[in-house]
């Protein structure tokens, strides 16, 4: 594990360099480490955002100062506190929380499934083998960024891996189901985007009226559950 | 209590302090782009540091209010009048009801913040009243202000109703506040910056370019980040990074080796090398970045960065004391 400054008002923690040797554990590992973090209520810290193999620590500068740091020894007053904060790394395993499964219902009507001709001739099977490929994975959220609340999920079946689009779509519709590489993921809001579109869920990812916003957060466990046009309209409603 | 927009300019937002704790969703933190002006504004006209202001992007604003209000504005050089009233930067003045308040510029610089006190009463969205462009939500229906928009204010302060009364006569308070403080914006500004933690993945020359060249400011700069032209910071070998948190003030370099420093709306994560970050200090400064424009970067430590602000907010501190004392 190491700690490093994000700018002045940020820290990461680094809880491993690799991702892809243990994703699972270092997953669990890096939530466990914020759920500590979150605990220790250190003065000064606003918000913790985890992504993959870190812990991002945002921070008032100010505040930190106004509870005791020395303006010139910010960063070495707060890396000890997440330190202590993070205590003996066995003591991390136990904190291992139970994390929610969730089923997206995906519809891959014509209609929706922009690129599914695609990621089959990439994959070398029927597009009836692509989605039930996709829906036998288990999935899980490894970091949500790019817009609000859409969440990057690891987990898709190698055989299913399809590079970015050479030329992205002006606009994926919201709720459109896509892979980009090794990774798959949901649009929660319609924006431009080079993933491949497989399907689309009729359920909302983001919806800024609720607390929290999203859906999915990083860590849950998700499965995807093929639906036809109809149980789709059904469902949205 | 109703303000009416009569033409928008080019790129006008409703936007207060922002948002927080909602990274971890994906949500950017956003808010006015230059904290420190928003936060003078405000205090110039009686209001809390996060009421809801207007934030300006270049163009001609035209606005009114249905009653009696006080307004302060700082940011870029614009030029800010009731009728042939000038109004200053950093002064709080008085506006009349159904008075015209014109905004035109910039001359120098690229946005805006006025503050209107009692604030603009938009409906808070997870927990803030800032139009979050990319997600339309938050702001005036989630979206840049239209001619012809009609949006609510907050009720005037008790400070704000003294002002009211004492400036009704001389229209423009006669104290105000030193220029650099209202006006963060500088011809070739440089910019501090603190390594970022990927600044040893750049070989030397590259870290020379950084802090010794002039960079230009890119026509498709926004919210999210101004885009840099100039000397390419291209990397040798290509590097796969696996994706972690980004904040404002960051300066990533994506393969094409054009910098971009990223602003208040900008992405959570992100996975191009992070050279470096402008020191909080200076985002005021940036945010006054417009296409066109050279900027050039010096290298700060981190200690120092601190110190900067520590210093800027014992100033701002003092002024929120020595404003208290004005408003009695």
């Amino acid at each position: 594990m190491e700690i490093t400054p994000l700018g002045d008002s940020a820290l990461i923690v680094r809880i491993r360099d690799q991702f892809q040797d243990a994703p699972e554990q270092t997953l669990d590992e890096v939530l466990a480490a914020m759920h500590q973090i979150e605990r220790a209520q250190v003065p000064g810290i606003i918000e913790l955002t985890p992504a993959y193999t870190t812990v991002a620590v945002y921070f008032d500068p100010i505040r930190v100062i106004d509870s005791g740091a020395d303006p010139g020894g910010v960063v070495d007053w707060l890396t000890e506190k997440l330190k202590d904060a993070l205590g003996d790394s066995r003591r991390r395993w136990r904190d291992k929380t139970d994390r929610r499964s969730i089923e997206i219902p995906v519809c891959c009507d014509t209609e929706f499934a922009l690129d599914l001709e695609q990621i089959a001739h990439q994959a070398r099977i029927s597009p009836a083998e692509v989605l039930n490929l996709y829906c036998a994975g288990t999935y899980r959220v490894g970091c949500i960024g790019f817009t609000p609340g859409f969440p990057f999920l690891m987990g898709l079946p190698q055989k299913l891996a399809t590079p970015r689009r050479g030329m992205p779509h002006k606009e994926v519709p919201a709720g459109s189901v896509a892979i980009g590489g090794q990774q798959t993921g949901i649009y929660p809001l319609r924006s431009p985007g080079g993933w491949n579109v497989i399907g689309r869920t009729p359920l909302r990812l983001f919806d800024p009226q609720n607390s929290p916003p999203t859906l999915l957060a990083v860590g849950d466990r998700i499965h995807f559950r093929s639906i036809t046009r109809d149980e789709f309209e059904r469902l949205k409603g | 209590m109703k303000l009416t927009i009569t033409r928008s300019g080019f790129l006008s937002t409703v936007q207060d302090l922002g948002r927080v704790s909602l990274r971890q969703f994906g949500v950017s933190v956003g808010g006015a782009l230059d904290l420190h002006a928003l936060r003078v504004a405000n205090l110039l006209v009686g209001n809390d540091e996060n009421a809801a202001a207007l934030e300006i992007t270049s163009g001609l604003v035209r606005l009114q209010f249905d009653d009696q209000r006080i307004v302060a504005w700082c940011g870029g050089e614009y030029d800010v009048a009731v009728g042939s009233r000038q109004i200053p930067s950093g002064h709080s003045a008085y506006v009349g009801a159904n008075e015209e308040l014109s905004i035109a510029g910039p001359r120098e610089g690229c946005r805006a913040w006025l503050a209107i006190s009692g604030g603009i009463d938009v409906p808070v969205v997870l927990g803030s009243r800032s139009t979050d462009l990319r997600g339309s939500f938050g702001g005036f229906e989630g979206r840049a202000l239209r001619d012809g928009d009609v949006i609510s204010l907050g009720s005037n302060s008790a400070c704000a109703k003294t002002l009211i009364d004492r400036l009704g006569q001389e229209k423009i308070a006669a104290w105000s506040i030193s220029h650099d403080w209202s006006n963060p914006a500088q011809q070739e500004p440089m910019l501090r910056v603190v390594h970022g933690s990927d600044w040893g993945r750049f070989d030397d020359s590259l870290h020379n370019a950084l802090t010794s060249e002039t960079f230009l400011v890119s026509p498709d700069s926004d919210r999210m980040g101004a885009r840099l032209e100039g000397p390419k910071l291209r990397r040798r070998e290509a590097c796969d990074l696996i994706s972690e948190a980004v904040a404002p003030g960051t300066i990533q370099v994506p393969p094409d080796g054009k910098p971009i420093v990223l602003l208040g709306d900008c992405q959570t994560i992100g996975g191009y090398p992070k050279i470096a970050h402008v020191a909080t200090v200076d985002l005021p400064v940036a945010a006054q970045l417009r296409a066109g424009d050279r900027v050039r970067f010096r290298e700060v430590s981190l200690a120092d960065a601190h110190r900067f602000l520590s210093e800027r907010n014992g100033d701002l501190e003092q002024f929120r004391v020595g404003i208290k004392l004005q408003m009695r």
